[in-house]
């Protein structure tokens, strides 16, 4: 961590406050720290803020604003920054499908780390992840907390179609794809929870702060799991 | 209401200025890549500035009408523009009636030009937007590019004085362009001789140049602190220097955040010509500061749009807008008003 965040330009129309070059829980809680904040009050041309590992992207209006001014109005905010309320108080239990067809990656990933790969699933399955960020693609979440023994490098060349729903690792990261789309990292499983559907209140489900469980249910167990998470999903809207 | 019945598609989509608000969803704002453009054909048809329109790629389209007469204008990439088979010009506003058949040649030095219509085209908000989103699932009346038979409808055309053009033509890429931009936010893992390096070269756009990314070939730019940053936040223009060492410019299509590190910004006041730029074409790049690049946009022309977008809201035309916006009435290829029943 920083000891005085750094304000960043992203061009005429962004700018960045980074709080570290780390993944590291106490640099995100003070970026979902500032988010929330910014979200409480009006300051005059921000359009829009993005909350990442380890910096907040607040995008502005140029026209309204300027790069000096927003760093100025900004900076009265970090001195107190609220890190008790950064969770959200929302859990969920998420099922997957490890290994076979689901998670074509979980043998070699197992073998690269010397393990088995029941042990891969145990120790994969047995952390209360955090939701760090939501990003790259619509809903896609990033997970803090991944057991260090599991960390894989990613591959050297991405793969075009990862299917929604599935759960990858890669470096010291793992995540939960919501959509088609292409992916450097190792698939080691897939949930049926539809995390991000565009026609549905909320469209995306997880939120960053959000602590996501995964637990390892057979393939046979696909569609009654996916009945439970639609369920779930219900509970969760209203 | 009459009826566009797509018979040649191209690579089209629908788009406005973009859908803002879902970043932190990692749904990418889209939009028109050349938001100048989009604005000129909207204002020629008396549109506000952000009305959704059809933007063509590089490829031909052809496009015929069903029903009453419409009006439309063309602006952006250089290329041509007929309606059964006669010539007319772009930044224009032109009338087509029932049968009749509009051909849109391939861009030619360019890549994007926007389609609009008066009255706009009917489709549907969705958070705030038109445009479409492929990969979020947004996108109206259709969630995907047009297709051969699709159908779009548009309000028949109402009774103008006379047809409307730029007083200017659209000014398209120049060759050898040269693009500035705002280092950073990673400029620091970069070594000043590569920056140098960055600014001094002439980039080629590589053929995969497309609404996501418009990758750079040229030299290969070293990483002075290693290629993998904790990934933040994109912008349109941003440019990300990849593990190869090539650069890749992200544009409205992009993932939102990424994992390499950026050595610079495009400029906005940039940003239209250098999505025109065609695959291929030579690029340079030079350094501004932030507040040269927010100068230089508040002192452009790009400071009546903002002006546009509030006298746009207006009912029917504005000449102190149109006028702000280089635009002219001239009177080209007038109709008689009893042909709009």
């Amino acid at each position: 961590m920083y000891a005085e965040p750094r304000f960043l330009p992203c061009g005429d129309s962004a700018l960045s406050v980074e709080f570290g070059d780390a993944i590291d829980e106490a640099v995100n809680a003070r970026v979902l720290s500032l988010d929330r904040k910014l979200n409480s009050q009006s300051i005059e041309g921000i359009i829009e803020a993005v909350p990442t590992y380890r910096s907040l992207l607040i995008h502005y209006d140029p026209f309204v604003t300027t790069f000096a001014n927003l760093k100025r109005e900004l900076i009265p905010y970090l001195g107190k920054l609220d890190l008790s309320r950064i969770d959200t108080n929302r859990a969920w239990s998420v099922p997957v499908v490890y290994g076979g067809e689901c998670g074509i990656d979980l043998e070699n990933l197992a073998a690269w780390n010397n393990l088995t790969t029941s042990e891969v699933i145990a120790r994969h399955s047995k952390v209360a992840y955090r939701v760090c960020m939501i990003g790259f693609m619509p809903g896609f979440a990033y997970l803090g907390g991944l057991d260090p023994s599991l960390a894989t490098p990613r591959r050297k060349q991405p793969r075009p179609d990862a299917p929604k729903g599935t759960i990858s690792i890669g470096g010291e990261q793992t995540a939960l794809q919501s959509v088609v789309g292409p992916s450097g990292w190792h698939w080691i499983g897939r949930t049926p929870l539809d995390v991000y559907a565009p026609d549905r209140n909320p469209m995306c489900l997880l939120d960053p702060g959000d602590i996501v469980r995964f637990y390892p249910i057979s393939i046979e167990a696909w569609q009654s799991e996916s009945e439970r998470c639609a369920a779930m999903i219900r509970d969760a809207v209203q | 209401m009459s009826r566009l019945i797509i018979t040649a598609p191209g690579i089209a989509s629908i788009q406005d200025i973009g859908r803002f608000g879902l970043q932190r969803y990692g749904v990418a704002p889209a939009g028109a890549m050349d938001a100048g453009s989009l604005r000129r054909a909207n204002t020629l048809v008396g549109c506000p500035v952000g009305t959704p329109a059809i933007e063509i790629g590089p490829l031909p389209v052809s496009i015929e009408v069903a029903g009453p007469p419409i009006r439309f204008a063309l602006s952006g990439a250089p290329r041509t523009l007929s309606i059964d088979g006669e010539s007319v010009p772009l930044d224009q506003t032109h009338v087509i009636r029932d049968a009749q058949r509009m051909k849109i040649g391939s861009a030619r030095g360019g890549m994007f030009s926007y389609l609009c219509f008066e009255g706009g085209l009917v489709c549907e908000l969705q958070h705030g937007s038109n445009s479409l989103d492929e990969r979020a699932g947004f996108g109206s009346p259709l969630r995907r590019r047009l297709q051969a038979a699709d159908v779009l409808e548009v309000p028949a055309a109402t009774a103008w004085h006379s047809e409307r053009s730029a007083a200017s033509p659209s000014a398209g890429p120049a060759r050898r362009d040269v693009i500035r931009v705002i280092l950073g936010p990673q400029d620091d893992y970069f070594y000043p001789e590569t920056i140098d390096r960055f600014l001094t070269t002439t980039w080629r756009t590589a053929l995969s140049s497309n609404r996501m990314c418009y990758s750079l070939d040229g030299p290969l730019l070293a990483h002075a602190k290693g290629y993998n940053i904790v990934s933040d936040g994109t912008v349109k223009g941003s440019v990300q220097v990849a593990g190869s060492g090539q650069p890749l410019v992200l544009l409205a299509d992009r993932g939102t955040v990424g994992g390499y590190p950026k050595i610079a910004t495009l400029a906005s006041i940039d940003m239209d010509r250098f999505v025109q730029i065609p695959p291929g074409g030579e690029v340079r790049f030079k350094a501004i500061s932030v507040g040269e690049a927010q100068a230089l946009l508040r002192t452009s022309g790009a400071r009546d749009s903002i002006a546009l977008r509030e006298a746009s809201r207006l009912p029917g035309i504005n000449p102190a807008a149109l006028a702000s916006a280089n635009l002219a009435g001239l009177a080209t290829n007038a109709l008689d008003p009893a042909a709009f029943d």
